[in-house]
């Protein structure tokens, strides 16, 4: 169970009082009943899914109800940071980590075969 | 004494504290303390269990939770009764019933033994190849017969009378396992002020101490040390010490799994304790001091009673004082079982000689076994054994070749060397690392904030485990922001470094064999059934592992892991890191659903939730469905009165005189504030700028993509002030979809949003006599029908009590919904009541509200739509505003699949034989006769004998229905095709004069 930091509480709670709100930073067109039908798929449809770092939208439904965005590594589940709605994407450098080249479990090796 | 076997001045427990069970019928004597294991070795028992494929008889192989044969059946009476408990882990109370399982009908005589005889048939991958054919008998014939030869143990029958507790706990420091290495880091991350959780799975702390007995600390007997070290911590404020308490998953974020077994060794638990305590911990710092796990041989016939592991034989002469036989064979690869056979010997008990498979075994411990006069036959292997219900001799050969020579023996140790438990480290997704030097897998790349420590991180050696430990322990405390205390230090001396250790098969079981030489003994899996895997193409450890189910008993390859790995890497000519190692699943050892689900059981699984009416409607006979988690009042059946007649007569009445229904449910939503008005706007497809004060609307809401999402009645109470209403089941998830919307993409608006659904009790009065029962109750409201036209809304009082009265109809009748505070629901539901039902009213429930809104063709979204149906598609394109420019929905509604022609629309369908009713979810067909698979046109999503048209009724969702009016379709059913024609789906008053009555 992921622990959670909401930035308006100001606390780690447990992923309990959390909603996930899918991928942050896509804005709603504002001229959204002019756009093409391409413009809506890249807005409504297509994700990217990546194997690391995600920015996503969570709500705190359980206490302080407000949503926020979170970085998170999709791989370890790690958070690197949490921040209020509508701040700026922050710019995290590069990839959070390189894939370890060790010995690795069957599973994991057969997971980064394309 | 307690057992012949039982010998004086050795072992730990007290001999004058004893405990009496029975297993499979027989009393045996116990000392407290021990467990079933040790118990039954005391008296001689090594016949335990019976395999679970092939039936051979087993005995105690372990002295811990790797155990895979001992497995029992134990209970304390007819509730409490609990399967495939494993005999050296489950403590002896007095009492107790134990019984073998897997056996019929007798352990020592099992009709079930056959199989070993036809085991030539029994291969890898019988079943997958055997039961194929028919495809028809595996339903009725296959699955039964191996669902009852298969499974261990039986599962109890009554419902489990005690009770679970849980619990939430937080720490800096987490510490698995309570031996040198769990203890010594204990003290150092306590002593530097860390707030600590030790836990162990064993009833007292010490781990590999409990045999080990050549270990000292700090001048004292390493047992000794570590009870003195636990009370030391227990005594510190910031130390929690859990014995009984296994850490059994390791989840994100160092979420960590615990289970306490409170009572399960007590004879006469208090009634008011937990059976078992889940603790729910979440450490800053976890470290892993769970040890390692002693590997066996694998040779032929290696799997008789009275062949254990050499540990495990150490626990129970040391701990236990038991000495498992009388003239001891040993068998290993290692030099840890040479000290099982220096501690027997010096017991008094015949070593009747060490074979080691090693030319050259540890110099030290080979020494000392000349000194104490034991026979060590190095570069020897067992290459079998004899004996039917308990092993009676071994048979060796000088490695390469030459004659067997048979030893007598009633018990054999064996030791292939250590595994260390990386099963926790694992689960936290740390990725393990293959040690060629050492031939072990050990912790590599850390994914959570933990350490491994001593044996279950590789480190060999007493002093250097201390010195990791305590380091480990401070390193931790400081990482969480402890400063207090000084340094820890220990000195840590035992008698022998150990060398040695293999993985696979020995002498006389290698590649070109057939014997029967187990790898995993719960499952009865042989080498030569992994190298059969191989043959047959298995070349990933995932595939042998189900192929040859190799480590997925009970035990999850505690003990067989890594001699499949080493068979399978023989025969595929790998190394075995390139093979892998199949990943450790939550949980360690099994756990109780019990102890997962604690108190939500019975009414606590899922609470239910009841209007403010519900006493009422059960007081007056109502059965009640669930909608959600909501207990809803379905029909009010009188004395005599089948569903169906209910049903009938309730929507008969609200017709002809008046109804009552609780709308409770209902999901209310305030929406208050100077752009409420424009929020809702973007909110639903209607426009809300034109709806006055005092006025209600239908809304329609959609998602992006343009597909209905709720509907709901929503009143105007004053410019700023709007009481929302949506589907039952859909309360919450709007309120978080409004709330989305007003955060993140309008957060512009000034409006503030409360959801008021339990705020609010709902009394529905339908019916041409509506008017007539609630005009004397109110007061302050002209509520006729000129004053109060249909989809209105007034505050006001009724029955003294303040009151939101909406004019509104889902029935098609004149009628109001009267919203009052929940607290005084039951009140005015019983004054409305008192004035109803002389006038010829009748309380109806959610059934004939279904039938009558259907009569009238409203929808009803989740059940006529289904996440695929635009408005236009339910005839609501009325609803849909088109001079707004915007609203969510609005240009998802203009994508190229939404506005195609011969689309799914929603149509009213009546059967040719209007007696006949149709059936939710029937398929539409246009050509009954069309060979199949037919074109599925669409399917009927509501269906009811509506009372009031004297037929039945029907909606459905057919492609270009609206244009096939009139037109004959077919509902194909199993037993006939029933023919029907497309209509509209208004069945009763089409011009609606009824709702203005």
């Amino acid at each position: 169970m992921l622990l959670i930091y909401c930035p308006y509480c100001e606390e780690e709670r447990s992923e309990l009082e959390f909603r996930h709100g899918g991928d942050a930073h896509i804005a709603r067109p504002t001229n959204i009943a002019d756009i093409t039908d391409e413009e809506f798929q890249d807005y409504f449809f297509l994700r990217d899914n990546p194997k690391g770092l995600i920015f996503e939208r969570w709500r705190h439904i359980h206490g302080c109800g407000r949503f926020f965005n979170a970085a998170r590594d999709t791989v370890s589940d790690k958070f690197v940071m949490s921040y209020k709605a509508g701040e700026p994407k922050p710019n995290l450098s590069g990839e959070p980590t390189a894939t370890e080249k060790t010995v690795e479990t069957y599973e994991a090796t057969e997971g980064t075969a394309k | 004494m307690s057992g012949a076997n039982r010998i004086a001045g050795q072992g730990r427990l007290t001999p004058a504290r004893t405990a009496r069970f029975t297993f499979d019928g027989k009393t045996f004597d116990a000392l407290e303390g021990d467990t079933v294991a040790s118990a039954l070795l005391a008296n001689g028992v090594h016949l335990v269990g019976r395999s679970f494929k092939y039936h051979r008889p087993r005995g105690i192989l372990s002295a811990g939770p790797e155990e895979p044969n001992a497995l029992i059946d134990v209970s304390r009476d007819a509730a409490r009764r609990q399967p495939n408990v494993r005999a050296p882990v489950q403590e002896v109370f007095d009492g107790m019933k134990v019984s073998s399982q897997n056996r019929w009908p007798s352990l020592a005589f099992d009709v079930g033994g056959v199989n070993n005889l036809l085991s030539p048939f029994f291969a890898a991958g019988f079943y997958y190849k055997t039961f194929m054919w028919p495809k028809a008998a595996w339903e009725k014939v296959y699955e039964p017969f191996i669902r009852r030869a298969a499974g261990l143990g039986v599962a109890p029958t009554e419902e489990d009378p005690d009770h679970y507790a849980n619990r939430y706990a937080h720490c800096d420091v987490l510490i698995a396992g309570a031996g040198v290495a769990g203890l010594s880091a204990a003290l150092a991350a306590a002593e530097a002020g860390a707030r600590v959780i030790l836990c162990d799975e064993q009833p007292e702390v010490g781990g590999a101490l409990h045999f080990d007995t050549s270990v000292k600390i700090d001048g004292q007997n390493g047992y000794d040390w570590a009870q003195a070290t636990a009370a030391r911590l227990e005594a510190m404020e910031n130390v929690t010490i859990l014995t009984r308490t296994t850490a059994f998953g390791y989840y994100n974020h160092n979420f960590v799994g615990l289970v306490e077994r409170v009572t399960d060794h007590l004879a006469r638990p208090d009634k008011t304790l937990p059976r078992e305590r889940l603790w729910q911990v979440r450490a800053k710092r976890v470290i892993l001091a769970t040890g390692s796990i002693e590997r066996h041989m694998v040779f032929a016939n290696n799997d008789r009673p009275g062949i254990m592991l050499a540990s495990a034989a150490r626990t129970y002469l040391n701990h236990f004082g038991v000495a498992v036989g009388r003239k001891v064979g040993v068998y290993t690869a290692n030099d840890s079982a040479y000290e099982a056979a220096f501690d027997l010997k010096r017991a008094g008990v015949t070593i009747a000689a060490i074979v080691d498979n090693r030319e050259k075994p540890g110099e030290a411990v080979l020494a000392e076994a000349r000194k104490l006069g034991i026979e060590v036959l190095t570069g020897h292997s067992v290459v079998d054994t004899k004996g039917k219900l308990r092993v009676s001799s071994m048979s060796v050969v000088r490695n390469g070749g030459g004659s067997a020579r048979a030893i007598p023996v009633d018990a054999l140790l064996m030791s292939a060397g250590w595994t260390p438990s990386v099963h926790l480290f694992s689960q936290s997704r740390g990725k393990v690392a293959y040690d060629a030097a050492s031939g072990r897998f050990l912790p590599g790349t850390y994914a959570q904030d933990c350490l491994s420590v001593g044996s279950c991180n590789g480190t060999d050696g007493l002093q250097a485990t201390i010195e990791e430990s305590l380091a480990a322990g401070e390193l931790m405390a400081r990482a969480t922001g402890n400063e207090g205390g000084g340094k820890v230090e220990l000195r840590g001396e035992n008698a022998f470094e150990w060398t040695g250790g293999m993985a696979g098969t020995g002498e006389g079981a290698g590649i070109d064999t057939t014997v029967k030489a187990f790898v995993d003994f719960q499952n009865d899996v042989c080498a030569k059934d992994i190298r059969l895997a191989v043959r047959e193409g298995m070349h990933s450890i995932e595939h042998i592992k189900r192929f040859t189910t190799n480590g997925m008993a009970t035990d999850q390859g505690k003990l067989s892991n890594i001699h499949g790995l080493a068979i399978a890497s023989e025969v595929l000519n790998r190394e075995i890191p390139k093979i892998g190692l199949t990943t450790f699943r939550a949980p360690y050892t099994p756990v109780t659903f019990g102890a997962l689900i604690s108190h939500s059981r019975g009414e606590l699984f899922d609470p239910a939730r009841k209007t403010p009416m519900h006493a009422w409607e059960e007081a007056h006979g109502a059965v009640f469905e669930d909608v959600g988690n909501w207990k809803r009042a379905w029909y009010y059946p009188r004395s005599g009165e089948t569903m169906h007649d209910a049903v009938n007569r309730e929507c008969r009445t609200v017709r002809n005189v008046a109804g009552l229904f609780d709308a409770s449910t209902l999901g209310k939503i305030e929406v208050v504030g100077p752009d409420a008005a424009e929020f809702l706007n973007l909110m639903y497809t209607n426009a809300w700028d034109t709806l006055k004060p005092g006025r209600c609307r239908y809304g329609i809401m959609l998602r992006e993509d343009g597909f209905v999402y709720d509907d709901g009645v929503v009143g105007r109470l004053a410019e700023d002030r709007f009481h929302v209403t949506t589907t039952t089941g859909g309360a919450p998830r709007v309120m978080h979809h409004m709330e989305d919307y007003l955060q993140t993409e309008f957060p512009h608006l000034k409006v503030w949003l409360t959801s008021t659904t339990e705020q609010w009790a709902v009394i529905a009065v339908q019916g041409p006599k509506a008017r007539e029962i609630l005009e004397p109750l109110v007061e302050g409201i002209d509520i006729s029908n000129e004053a109060f036209p249909h989809m209105s809304v007034r505050e006001g009082k009724i029955c003294g009590v303040p009151t939101r009265l909406f004019r509104m109809s889902f029935t098609g009748e004149a009628g109001y919904e009267v919203n009052v505070p929940a607290d005084y629901g039951e009140a005015v539901w019983q004054a409305i009541w008192a004035r109803a039902e002389p006038l010829g009213a009748c309380a109806y429930g959610t059934e004939t509200m279904h039938v009558l809104r259907a009569e009238k063709g409203y929808i009803i979204v989740g059940q006529d739509t289904d996440g695929t149906v635009t408005p236009h598609d339910a005839s609501l394109s009325w609803a849909v505003s088109k001079k707004k420019a915007d609203f969510v929905g609005i240009r998802g509604l203009k994508r190229p699949d939404l506005v195609k022609e011969g689309r799914k629309q929603l149509v009213g369908l009546l059967t040719k034989d209007p007696k006949v009713v149709l059936e939710e979810g029937a398929q539409i067909v246009a050509d009954p006769n069309e060979p199949k698979p037919m074109k599925m046109l669409g399917h009927v999503t509501s269906s009811y004998w509506s009372e009031n048209c004297g037929r039945s009724i029907a909606m459905a969702l057919v492609a270009g229905g609206q244009a096939r009016m009139g037109q004959t379709l077919y509902v194909p059913m199993p037993d006939r095709t029933i023919a029907v024609e497309v209509s509209d789906m208004v069945f009763i008053d089409k011009e609606g004069g009824r709702l203005n009555g």
